[in-house]
């Protein structure tokens, strides 16, 4: 059982965010960076069936030179080997469209039974790249995965649909499944896998390698202002010490507002 | 030549989905600034109840594509009828809500038309016959207006909660329904569906609970429960929890608010140590007065909280528990 992890990193999940002086995305100065967290679990879920079913896996990540450290910690925590999509030109892939695209073209050419991408990243959130990716390849699908169970010639996959309802499918493979958050318990990456991360393959692959440029991966959606949502209440906020606040907020609560 | 808007109506089992006219309101009022018609499409085996439901609303038609194939959900199926009701329609415009189901066919549908999706669009507006929808990034942390340059149609979900049902417009007289023939005969369904399941009969009814306190990943772990636990008792409320909560089985699924778990409209809502992800506010947000306590002063949750206290949980919650204790003069 072969599978492929498309990892994504983002914004530490604790970062305060701040606009940029352009007004068109956030300001990327002094920010921690991390793997998507859906994405951790797809990574968990993957190491967690390869070590029950064999087999190997891979990690494919497009991004700057920064994103080599979430590729190192897939593959101290137990990936086999790794795909780096690194070149300029991938800064264009800024829509769903483009980045399914690119890894997809990427992918293309590796032997896989399964692709795992966490549902939706945490900083675009378009929850369709993973889906782009199927589609090109011609893979079949399921999203927002609680369970796998490999099965003769396919996936059993159990699916969480809204308000507490799950469903089980199957479908034949190659097969893409996006992973819910959660799905598992996350590892930690040992000293001894970070060790032998250092000796395991992490191949550069460039736009021009895939046949792609920068205009094939232009974006249909350009984001023309970024901006804090505006505040849908006016919030009182409560200030003090704990106890002042406490107190103010309970009279709040039983003269002002009377639901206590 | 493309024009109107279609609008993707979504039914299991014979049940309208509600978002579908939350997304009828997103493309009716679309349709008011752009001179669009809007038109509506269902599909299933048998789905004249939900066409006749719909079609009492101001709709252009109402188009049907039944076939067996259709009787359950399954992308193949989906993509293969809504791709050739589209192409005979060739609508400038396709609505849809961000649902499950939606996530889980229409990018596939998108992409195989070589089309441009917005996904999970809080609103749009019109502007120079372009449309720019809005929509958010990190998780709800930043608004997004996105404009897009490609060829119709133009493919965008709508977030349950971003418009109202019930400001749907109704028609002057029931829109007419009309089927459309499409070809499923050489389409293979990959998936094998089975029933869909509760996991546990919910044993807990949040929906009622006119008082509830709601934790999120900010307690740190289980055993800091405690003086969350201790606050709801002294408010005589009920927990919840957010998703990483119950993931992490400290508290049951059945206390989970948000778009997996349970969607609640209490007279109070405090949220202690949520940050406010869209994932969890499309269950609560509807409350009548909503408190947070979260020592983030930028976590979205303060953005639809009536009261704050931006601070450290630990301090707060045992402070407000004895708080409320002398109030009810215990």
């Amino acid at each position: 059982m072969n599978i492929v992890v498309c990892l994504k990193q983002v914004p530490k999940k604790d970062s305060i965010l701040r606009i940029a002086a352009d007004g068109k995305w956030i300001d990327d100065r002094d920010l921690s960076y991390e793997m998507s967290e859906a994405d951790a679990y797809a990574l968990e879920e993957a190491l967690r069936q390869k070590e029950k079913h064999g087999g190997e896996v891979i990690v494919i990540c497009m991004g700057p030179e920064r994103v080599r450290q979430s590729i190192k910690e897939a593959l101290a925590k137990g990936a086999d080997r790794a795909i780096h999509l690194y070149d300029e030109a991938f800064d264009h892939a800024s829509d769903a469209a483009g980045i399914g695209r690119a890894l997809a073209a990427a992918l293309k050419d590796e032997k896989f039974d399964l692709v795992f991408t966490g549902l939706q990243s945490d900083d675009y959130g378009f929850a369709q790249v993973g889906l782009v990716i199927a589609e090109r390849l011609g893979l079949s699908s399921a999203t927002i995965a609680m369970e796998v169970q490999p099965e003769e010639g396919g996936v059993r996959v159990k699916r969480e649909l809204e308000s507490g309802w799950f469903q089980w499918v199957k479908i034949p493979l190659p097969a893409l499944l996006t992973i819910q958050s959660g799905i598992n318990q996350l590892r930690y990456a040992t000293l001894k896998g970070i060790m032998a991360a250092k000796k395991k393959e992490l191949r550069e692959v460039k736009a021009a390698d895939l046949g792609l440029t920068a205009d094939d991966l232009k974006p249909a959606q350009v984001i023309e202002r970024a901006y804090l949502p505006l505040k849908s209440k006016q919030t009182e906020m409560i200030e003090g010490k704990p106890a002042e606040a406490a107190a103010k907020l309970v009279e709040k609560l039983r003269f002002d507002a009377r639901v206590l | 030549m493309s024009e109107g808007i279609l609008l993707f109506i979504e039914q299991r089992d014979g049940v309208l989905n509600r978002t579908s006219l939350e997304a009828m309101v997103a493309a009716q009022r679309m349709a008011a600034e752009t001179g669009d018609k809007v038109s509506a499409v269902v599909l299933g085996r048998d789905v004249s109840a939900v066409a006749t439901e719909v079609a009492g609303k101001k709709l252009e038609a109402v188009y049907t594509v039944t076939d067996d194939k259709l009787a359950s959900y399954t992308p193949d199926g989906y993509v293969a009828a809504l791709k050739q009701a589209i192409e005979q329609l060739s609508p400038r415009y396709v609505i849809l809500s961000h649902t499950y189901r939606v996530r889980d066919f229409a990018p596939i549908l998108a992409s195989t038309m070589g089309k441009t999706f917005v996904t999970d669009c809080l609103c749009f507006r019109v502007e120079g016959g372009e449309t720019v929808f809005t929509r958010q990034i990190f998780q709800g942390k930043i608004n997004t207006d996105v404009r897009v340059q490609a060829e119709a149609p133009v493919f965008a979900s709508f977030q349950a909660g971003s418009y109202r049902a019930d400001l749907a417009e109704a028609g002057e007289q029931p829109a007419p329904i009309k089927p459309l023939e499409v070809e499923m005969e050489g389409v293979r369904l990959r998936t094998e569906p089975e029933a869909a399941f509760q996991e546990t009969k919910q044993a807990v009814d949040l929906t009622q609970a006119p008082l509830i306190v709601a934790v999120g990943r900010g307690i740190k772990s289980q055993e800091n429960l405690s003086i969350v636990q201790e606050l709801a008792e002294a408010m005589g409320a009920e927990i919840a929890a957010s998703r990483p909560i119950c993931d992490n089985e400290w508290l049951p699924m059945d206390r989970q608010i948000g778009s997996s778990g349970q969607t609640v409209a209490p007279k109070l809502y405090l949220a202690v140590g949520i940050s406010g992800a869209i994932q969890h506010v499309v269950g609560m947000k509807n409350s009548q007065t909503i408190v947070a306590i979260n020592k983030d002063p930028e976590a979205p949750i303060f953005d639809l909280a009536d009261y704050g206290i931006v601070g450290d949980l630990f301090e707060i919650v045992p402070a407000l528990t004895a708080e409320v204790r002398k109030a009810k003069g215990e």
